[in-house]
């Protein structure tokens, strides 16, 4: 039972972690390389916003996602727009980033574990005999909800739909007048949003770490290719494949295994189904 | 005012050493092999003249330069975007770190984990060769992640500790000299071998066209293969060559620096010839050093540098001087 329910929670981290650049590369076909950087910095804020300037929760926790928002737009309109559509360049200014951001954040004093979020609510409860915290039904409650919003985005609202178009057809979108840049923008803006969410949902369970950045990155990777981009289907599956396999993993054999299994999943999917598990021939022509 | 705009014109003496009167004086010799020339003196001479302190830049810096010319070479030539450097510097460094614990001579060990080495990386990343674009790219990215967190999982080859106590160097020249005469083979090797050599050319249409390569039924993936495998000696060498200069092998050999340095070198030094990566961290490394008391600052200069040569001055240093020694530049009336 513990497995069932600590599988859950885990799998929905991952889908938290994940959705932001899913959704950037799913839209716009950027690669957001900087979004684990997002997502520290969001909780980093989000932390110093409560400790030294003593604003109430709310506020701070606000303060820290406009920010983050601002500065994914910032990244778009300043520096990736100028290597729009060349993949290389895309990863290198992206990575280049996430990369500063971090060492920066590091060099800055965010070393050891004295950061740390304070959650929600803290104390705990038990489902079906079970022991767990409220943070982490927060975060299945929180990981849902940004599902929901998701997917009700990208089909019914016009900005949604606009940047479906985008990814389906630029062209045949740019002909029907859909600012192809601005839909980029709104994008990179949300799959920051969307990190800087997660990192407040879930950097509360532990301690704010620089190397966080990196996992959250290489975990975001593994769910989209794993799950094939741009299909939201395949990202919750991928997530819970992978969430399933980790905490199998921690409890019967090691725990510091868990990591080793996510890149083992993303290689093997790879060589097994180079589509990703749910891909489409379209996606499978970019890939292979 | 009349609007004014640049013109570019070659020089008369590349005009003439461009054709068949390339050899009728010394000037045009001087012309065509003077770069290479004073690239061969500047690296043979630079050892005699450093302080101890900058002779360990030197070697530090011949690695990253290798790093750097494997990245330029997959990812200006062969279009295969790799961030998963630090993988062959750490199986190099530990594969040769291993032979030596079991009483390899050093002069053997290294040539072997090198070789050794690439193979093993060429055979781990065949399964994804097929892959295009970003896919290859992330999953490059992860490889070395990958294995450090498996040597720090199982605690094999010493685990976090590494391998302390193993051989170095006989003496500072040797070293020296090693890296410098290697880089220069290198240099002048991969530029031949793109440029003049059959396997170039296949390479260049990866690049540029997968299916055409297909279509002349060319097996894609064992050009992929070759490829990869070029990059991973380079690599695997310098693992090696560093585990033997600080005596010891440990996880900091997957450091994502062997990742992301030489990335922001080729972008520096510019990505279309096999000189501009070499230069970006001949120029990088040390500036990168010498910030080292302010710790991880120095990771984020060089990542702003890079950004902003990305974003701003996508030409590159040796392009710049390239077009500079070739033309001259003058205004005319539009």
């Amino acid at each position: 039972m513990e497995i069932v329910i600590y599988g859950i929670v885990n799998s929905i981290i991952l889908i938290l972690m994940s959705s932001g650049f899913a959704l950037v590369y799913g839209v716009s076909r950027v690669p957001n390389f900087a979004h684990g950087a997002l997502f520290i910095l969001a909780g980093y804020m989000a932390w110093v916003f409560l400790n030294r300037f003593n604003l109430p929760y709310i506020l701070a926790v606000l303060l820290a996602l406009v920010i983050v928002t601002v500065i994914g737009a910032l990244l778009y309109r300043i520096i990736i727009v100028r290597v729009r559509g060349m993949r290389t360049s895309e990863i290198i200014v992206s990575l280049g980033v996430g990369i500063a951001i971090l060492e920066y954040l590091r060099w800055s004093g965010l070393r050891g574990m004295a950061v740390m979020l304070p959650p929600f609510i803290s104390g705990s409860t038990s489902i079906l005999g079970v022991v767990i915290d409220y943070q982490r039904l927060f975060i299945v409650i929180g990981g849902l909800g940004l599902l929901a919003f998701l997917w009700s985005f990208t089909a019914y609202t016009k900005t949604g739909l606009a940047l479906k178009a985008i990814a389906q057809n630029e062209r045949a979108a740019l002909a029907l007048g859909i600012d192809s840049d601005m839909a980029a923008t709104v994008a990179v803006a949300l799959g920051a949003l969307f990190a800087g969410i997660a990192g407040i949902f879930i950097l509360p369970i532990g301690n704010i770490v620089v190397e966080l950045g990196y996992d959250v990155l290489i975990f975001a990777i593994a769910v989209s290719v794993c799950g094939g981009v741009g299909s939201w289907k395949g990202a919750v599956y991928a997530s819970f494949l992978i969430g399933f396999a980790q905490i199998l993993t921690v409890s019967y054999i090691a725990a510091h295994y868990h990591f080793v299994v996510a890149l083992l999943v993303i290689i093997l999917v790879l060589i097994i189904k180079p589509s990703g598990l749910f891909g489409r021939q379209k996606e499978l022509e970019e890939r292979v | 005012m009349a609007e004014l705009r640049k013109e570019r014109l070659d020089r008369g003496v590349k005009v003439r050493t461009d054709s068949i009167y390339a050899v009728s004086s010394m000037k045009e010799i001087m012309f065509l092999i003077g770069p290479g020339l004073a690239l061969v003196i500047i690296l043979l001479v630079l050892p005699l003249l450093l302080s101890p302190y900058w002779e360990r830049v030197l070697a530090l810096t011949g690695v990253y330069v290798l790093l750097s010319i494997g990245f330029g070479f997959l990812a200006g030539y062969v279009g295969m975007v790799f961030l998963g450097g630090a993988l062959f510097v750490g199986v190099g460094g530990y594969i040769s770190g291993l032979l030596n614990t079991v009483g390899v001579p050093i002069y053997l060990s290294i040539p072997l984990a090198t070789l050794l080495g690439a193979l093993l990386c060429t055979l781990a990343f065949l399964p994804c060769l097929p892959l295009r674009g970003i896919y290859f790219t992330m999953v490059s990215f992860v490889y070395p992640l990958l294995a450090a967190r498996l040597i720090a999982a199982t605690g094999v080859f010493g685990g976090t500790d590494g391998l302390p106590g193993l051989d170095v160097f006989p003496n500072k020249w040797v070293s020296l000299y090693l890296i410098v005469g290697v880089i220069l083979v290198v240099v002048f090797a991969i530029s031949r071998l793109v440029n003049y050599k059959d396997i170039g050319l296949v390479l260049r249409g990866v690049k540029d066209n997968e299916q055409a390569i297909k279509a002349s039924a060319l097996n894609l993936t064992w050009y992929k293969a070759q490829a990869v495998f070029i990059t991973a000696v380079l690599g695997c060498f310098g693992g090696a060559y560093l585990t033997h200069l600080y005596g010891w092998v440990g996880m900091s050999l997957f450091a994502t620096e062997f990742s992301s340095l030489p990335v922001a070198a080729t972008v520096v030094g510019g990505i279309s010839t096999v000189f501009g990566p070499m230069m970006g961290a001949f120029l990088l490394v040390p500036i990168s050093e010498a910030l080292r008391e302010f710790g991880t600052l120095r990771i984020v200069f060089y990542s702003v540098i890079m950004v902003c040569f990305v974003a701003f001055w996508t030409e590159g240093l040796v392009d710049y001087l390239k077009r500079k020694y070739e033309q001259f530049e003058h205004w005319v009336k539009v």
